[in-house]
């Protein structure tokens, strides 16, 4: 079916918009730009010539063979190629043989079956362009007038306009119901208390180096270092180490005494040594990317960047408040040691921080 | 030769090692030190300094000072030892071409042995960090594993998790650690060269440096496999997002232009 | 008696084929020839972006097939286990079971690996396949009456295909995914009055906790991609039911549909597609790597590494909290964390933007009517422009999301790009409106121009008083058609203000908003009248013939 075979009828004689555009028609001479309806259908050279025709279907049959033929290849790799096997490809590099060998004939026995099924649509099935009528999809009026009268006749039925009563007792019951639901998920988690507040450290624990596992020692951190510290008795195999670890992680640097601006700062550090939480007031991540000359630390996942010589002020980013310091101190056998928990709650801020 | 190597599995025989290798350790860390002031005597040693003080005075004293001591362009270099220099040298970063956000690595100028010669030199000036040693750095009975620990807990928050670098504040960038001579990454987690901070052997061990420069060589060697393919740059989703718009999606929409074009018509005749 | 009539319909022929019977058979229970009698010859009209939409349903496909094969190995729990797997970097590590597991996909099971791979890079096509899909429906204007619903279908499925990608990329428990989990707690906490508790409720008590894995697991393969099931076969029975949208061309009118049938063309087509959609992705998970969590390690809050992303569709949400300045209100003992709570909310904003745009556009027009031919986005400057300043907007929160790698990578300063992203974030949508609309006016100029003048034939001709012109060939009736099929609307006015009895009525505020957004949208400012036919005639007429 082409075009000219299309009803006059159908044609948009009556799409006339309310701004008066579109009236076109197709045997209007005066109008240039009437449709001219569906080009007449022209023929593929597989539609006039058999030996094309052939020529496109042995290309789809070896597409289809192909195919199986890279199916064949992919339970082969599967077999025969160890796990382990690493072989250059360039440009890739260095890869697994058998993830390569077995996406490449996954990916070739998939493509060519859809390549074969493609050019089979392309080449040898009809190309005749068919137009289909569209039909309005607002219900024609008698099937709307039908349709409420029905709701009508069955709201009146069931008398819920009249009986107020069960009306609303039904929509009471219905809507507390839910409740129940809601309440089954109190017990996804305990109520917050006051934990966000308080992390391991106490006064007298020890700053555990967390490369060595061992005490540090005031001596050890030098001017400029960095060092990341645990609180004495974590061990990593706890069970609530992950827990204990994401608030009481904590960085120390050691800067000169005549560098730290902030009086705070210098009163909590110990010769110039101080410790900060390693978690970022932002949203939580290990902040840690210490620049030794500036004394700025970023963050790597927004970039907050805070002043480890000025009470580790926001300088930068979106982090709403200075990293917390933890006050520390020196034993007697020259170990570093905490002299208190965090005064102030780490990581990020919440609604009952204050 | 025959003998010592059938008494290598001696029980002692890491003992004897270890004592060797004290020894030697001490003995070049004197004759490195300050301490050893050796002015007079004319051993390679001093001139090596000599030759170290002549390459310095031209090349590097206009920043650092004729001793040393440094001026407004450039930090003092008394006590940071031998290490420092065979890094900045050895790297290319020094002698420092045009000032920036960092000194980046480039092309080196000195020789090998030139760059000793300024480490012997600056070296003399005070005690600092040596240059590490060839077992010091070769992954050979390190722990590949713990070495990768070490690196996600002091290195990976501005290199990357398998060392291909990052940004830092301002136009500074922690640089990619590909390729890099493991001696010249052990003397800066020695040193902390420019921005880093240092790792000193007292908070990093000697031992936790090996295991580090392990892991590296294991996840970001010239040999490194990547199981699944190309690595992209190792960068994360952000390559992978690029990637998967141009290529996944790109291909896509290639093959369904294909997919929907008109097949050629027979040239009308 | 049935078996009479039955044998009876056939008195000369023998026994129908066994296809046939199978189908009577079905046809008896489910009515299958009542189905298949309108669907089966459906048409299609052939241009390559309406198979944007089937890109995003077969990576759908091939996202769920692979994911119930990586169900089969991984293990939802958090419990430490120490590694022993065959990956030599991380032997006698602590790490969760879920990481454990996915490590033993990645490395022991085999084709596990790229199982896997597949399934992450579908999920990346799937979720870029929506957004340009999305685009096409909306630079098209498809999302006119009758498609409302299934715009918005549409778009819900791309906002669940966001959030199950979040919940699946955090599964592994790897030290990336890791810290975008933490993200999204700083970020639940920042909630006022209520945060602290969704987040304790949401990981069973403090951060990490020991539960978030299991529940994202059955927010992952069960809950998101249960209902995002429903809408596909929702916005599928649309698309059948509306029948497709197209172009307008020659014999193409708003009452047909002008295509190839179902059957066999698109079956094949369409069949096919999905192969060569599988095909691709499977030799792409072959070639690159994506998520190579051994090289992340596991997870451990306090650890972390630069260039912390999340994968590209939650990139947009990334650079919206980069680049918000850090502000925090202390009143009363309570904070109020707008650095994390102000961009929480922009969040759905942003999508939000593009998601109403269609019902504000149809209460500009005020047109009731159904449309099945597409726009030209030429000729929909504003709605075009509008499109247009939305994508850069998205864009510059991309590259917010990834301002590090830009930094490194280009040799700029991390703090300048956040200051281009704010800036950015306000001017950039102007600029590229303006600019947009102001192109698209171009080009209908030029279509003007080519309708009224004919088209450059480059053939440059002297004329005997010395001038040179170039020859202008007139258009076919075809052109011609399709280059003024679109339609114009007129700016609505405020109806008048004085009814018959001469009682001055209120002119309501929306009402005002309606005819400035109309002046806006359909104003001189807006658009070229497209060439009426007395103007052709009488150029045509006055140049005489070429």
């Amino acid at each position: 079916m082409s075009s000219q075979d299309i009803p006059e009828e159908n044609l948009p004689a009556e799409q006339v918009d309310e701004h008066g555009h579109g009236a076109v028609a197709l045997a209007d001479e005066t109008n240039p730009f009437a449709d001219p309806g569906l080009p007449p259908h022209e023929h593929r050279i597989q539609d006039i010539d058999e030996r094309a025709a052939k020529r496109s279907e042995r290309v789809v049959a070896m597409l289809f063979t192909l195919s199986m033929l890279a199916t064949v290849g992919f339970i082969a790799s599967y077999v025969a190629i160890p796990r382990d096997k690493s072989i250059f490809v360039f440009p890739l590099g260095h890869i697994s043989a058998l993830n390569f060998a077995l996406g490449m004939t996954l990916g070739v026995a998939l493509f060519a079956i859809g390549a074969g099924a493609v050019h089979w649509a392309r080449t040898l099935m009809s190309d005749v362009e068919i137009a289909d009528q569209r039909h309005p999809i607002e219900a024609e009026p008698e099937v709307k007038a039908k349709v409420l009268a029905d709701f009508k006749e069955g709201a009146k039925e069931s008398a819920l306009g009249r009986r107020k009563l069960i009306r609303n007792t039904m929509f009471g019951a219905l809507a507390l119901f839910p409740l129940s639901g809601v309440m089954l998920l109190r017990d996804l988690g305990p109520l917050p208390g006051t934990k966000l507040r308080h992390t391991l450290w106490s006064k007298g624990k020890l700053l555990v180096n967390m490369n060595t596992n061992e005490p540090l020692r005031a001596s050890d951190v030098a001017v400029g270092s960095l060092t990341f510290a645990k609180p004495e008795g974590l061990e990593e195999h706890d069970e609530d180490f992950q827990l204990q670890i994401a608030k009481a992680a904590l960085m120390i640097v050691r800067l000169q005494p005549e560098n730290i601006k902030d009086k705070r700062e210098l009163a909590w550090s110990h010769e110039g040594i101080v410790a900060y939480s390693k978690i970022c007031t932002h949203v939580g991540c290990p902040i840690s990317l210490y620049e030794q000359q500036t004394h700025h630390v970023l963050c790597p996942c927004h970039q907050s960047t805070f002043d480890l010589s000025d009470g580790a002020r926001v300088i930068f980013g979106p982090a709403g408040h200075a990293l917390p310091q933890l006050r520390i101190g020196v034993n007697e056998q020259g170990y570093l040691e905490a002299l208190g928990d965090f005064e102030e709650p780490v990581g990020p801020a919440f609604w009952e921080r204050g | 030769m025959k003998k010592l190597s059938a008494r290598r599995r001696h029980p002692l025989a890491a003992v004897v090692v270890l004592l060797l290798a004290l020894a030697a350790t001490g003995g070049l860390y004197a004759a490195f030190a300050p301490a050893s002031k050796a002015q007079a005597d004319t051993t390679a040693q001093s001139l090596a300094i000599d030759e170290g003080k002549k390459l310095f005075s031209v090349g590097c004293a206009s920043c650092h000072g004729t001793g040393g001591q440094g001026s407004s362009d450039g930090p003092s270099l008394v006590g940071v030892g031998a290490a420092a220099v065979d890094f900045q040298v050895g790297t290319g970063r020094m002698p420092a071409q045009q000032p920036g956000a960092q000194i980046a690595r480039k092309k080196v100028i000195y020789s090998q042995a030139e760059i000793d010669q300024l480490a012997a030199y600056i070296a003399s000036l005070g005690a600092g960090p040596t240059i590490p040693t060839k077992s010091q750095v070769s992954p050979e009975g390190a722990d590949i594993a713990k070495g990768g620990e070490l690196f996600r807990t002091n290195c990976a928050q501005c290199h990357n998790f398998t060392g291909k670098g990052g940004a830092l504040t301002h136009g500074k960038f922690a640089p990619s650690l590909e390729g890099v001579d493991p001696k010249h990454i052990y003397e800066a987690m020695q040193t902390g060269p420019q921005n880093m901070p240092s790792f000193p052997d007292t908070t990093l061990s000697e031992k936790n440096k090996k295991d580090i420069i392990a892991y590296l060589n294991a996840v970001n060697g010239d040999d490194t496999e990547s199981p699944g393919g190309l690595e992209l740059g190792g960068l994360g989703p952000v390559s992978e997002g690029l990637f998967g718009w141009i290529f996944g999606l790109g291909a896509l929409v290639a093959v369904a232009v294909w997919v929907a074009a008109r097949t050629a018509k027979a040239k009308k005749s | 008696m049935s078996t009479t009539t039955t044998s009876d319909s056939r008195p000369s022929r023998e026994k129908a084929p066994a296809g046939e019977k199978v189908a009577d058979w079905a046809d008896g229970r489910l009515g299958i020839y009542s189905l298949a009698k309108s669907n089966m010859r459906k048409i299609f009209p052939d241009h390559w972006s309406f198979m944007l939409g089937e890109i995003c349903l077969y990576s759908f496909i091939i996202i769920i097939l692979t994911g119930v094969y990586l169900t089969l190995f991984f293990h939802p729990s958090m419990n430490e286990v120490t590694y022993h797997g065959s990956y030599v970097p991380l032997q006698g590590q602590l790490m969760s079971e879920a990481f454990n597991s996915t490590m033993h996909i990645s490395f022991e099971v085999r084709g596990g690996l790229l199982v896997r791979q597949i399934h992450h890079w579908a999920a990346l096509i799937f979720l870029a396949g929506m957004f340009v899909h999305m685009m096409r429906v909306f630079f098209t204007g498809a999302f006119r009456k009758p498609r409302e619903v299934n715009w918005l279908f549409g778009f819900l499925l791309f906002v669940l295909g966001m959030f199950t990608g979040f919940t699946g990329y955090s599964l592994p428990d790897d030290l990336l995914s890791g810290t975008g989990v933490r993200f999204m707690e700083g970020a639940v906490l920042s909630v006022p009055v209520v945060g602290t508790y969704l987040a304790f409720f949401l990981f069973g008590g403090q951060f990490p906790g020991g539960d978030f894995v299991a529940r994202f697991y059955s927010v992952h393969i069960l809950l998101l991609p249960g209902i995002m099931l429903g809408l596909v076969v929702g916005h599928l029975i649309l698309v059948f039911y509306h029948k497709h949208t197209q172009f307008a061309g020659p014999g193409k009118t708003n009452n047909n549909v002008v295509g190839m049938p179902l059957l066999p063309v698109y079956m094949a087509k369409a069949g096919g597609f999905f192969f060569l959609v599988f095909g691709v992705i499977a030799a792409i998970a072959a070639i690159a790597s994506i998520n190579p969590i051994w090289s992340m390690g596991p997870y451990r809050p306090d650890m972390v590494s630069t260039g912390a992303q999340p994968d590209w569709y939650m990139g947009f949400s990334e650079g919206l909290i980069r680049v918000m300045p850090g502000w925090e209100i202390n009143l009363w003992g309570h904070t109020l964390v707008l650095g994390v709570f102000i961009p929480l909310v922009i969040f759905p904003l942003v999508l939000v933007a593009i998601a109403v745009y269609p019902f504000i556009e149809s209460w500009v027009t005020g047109d009731k009517r159904e449309h099945h031919i597409l726009d030209r986005p030429r000729n929909v400057p504003t709605r075009t422009a509008f499109g247009a300043a939305w994508i850069s907007w998205y864009f510059v929160l991309l590259v917010g999301g990834g301002n590090d790698i830009w930094a490194t990578h280009f040799h700029l300063s991390i703090n300048s790009i956040t200051w281009f992203v704010r800036i950015g974030f306000f001017v950039v949508p102007v600029i590229v409106f303006v600019i947009t609309k102001r192109v698209c006016l171009g080009l209908q100029r030029r279509d003007k121009d080519k309708v009224l003048h004919g088209r450059e034939s480059g053939i440059i001709k002297r004329l005997p008083h010395g001038e040179f012109i170039e020859v202008h060939e007139p258009l076919s009736q075809e052109a011609l058609h399709t280059l003024t099929a679109h339609e114009q609307y007129q700016p609505a006015e405020i109806g008048a203000t004085v009814d018959e009895n001469g009682v001055e009525r209120k002119v309501k505020g929306s009402e005002r908003l309606r005819s400035k957004l109309s002046e806006g949208f359909y104003g001189e400012d807006s658009q070229i009248p497209k060439p009426t036919v007395e103007e052709y005639k009488e150029i045509t007429s006055g140049h005489g013939h070429h």
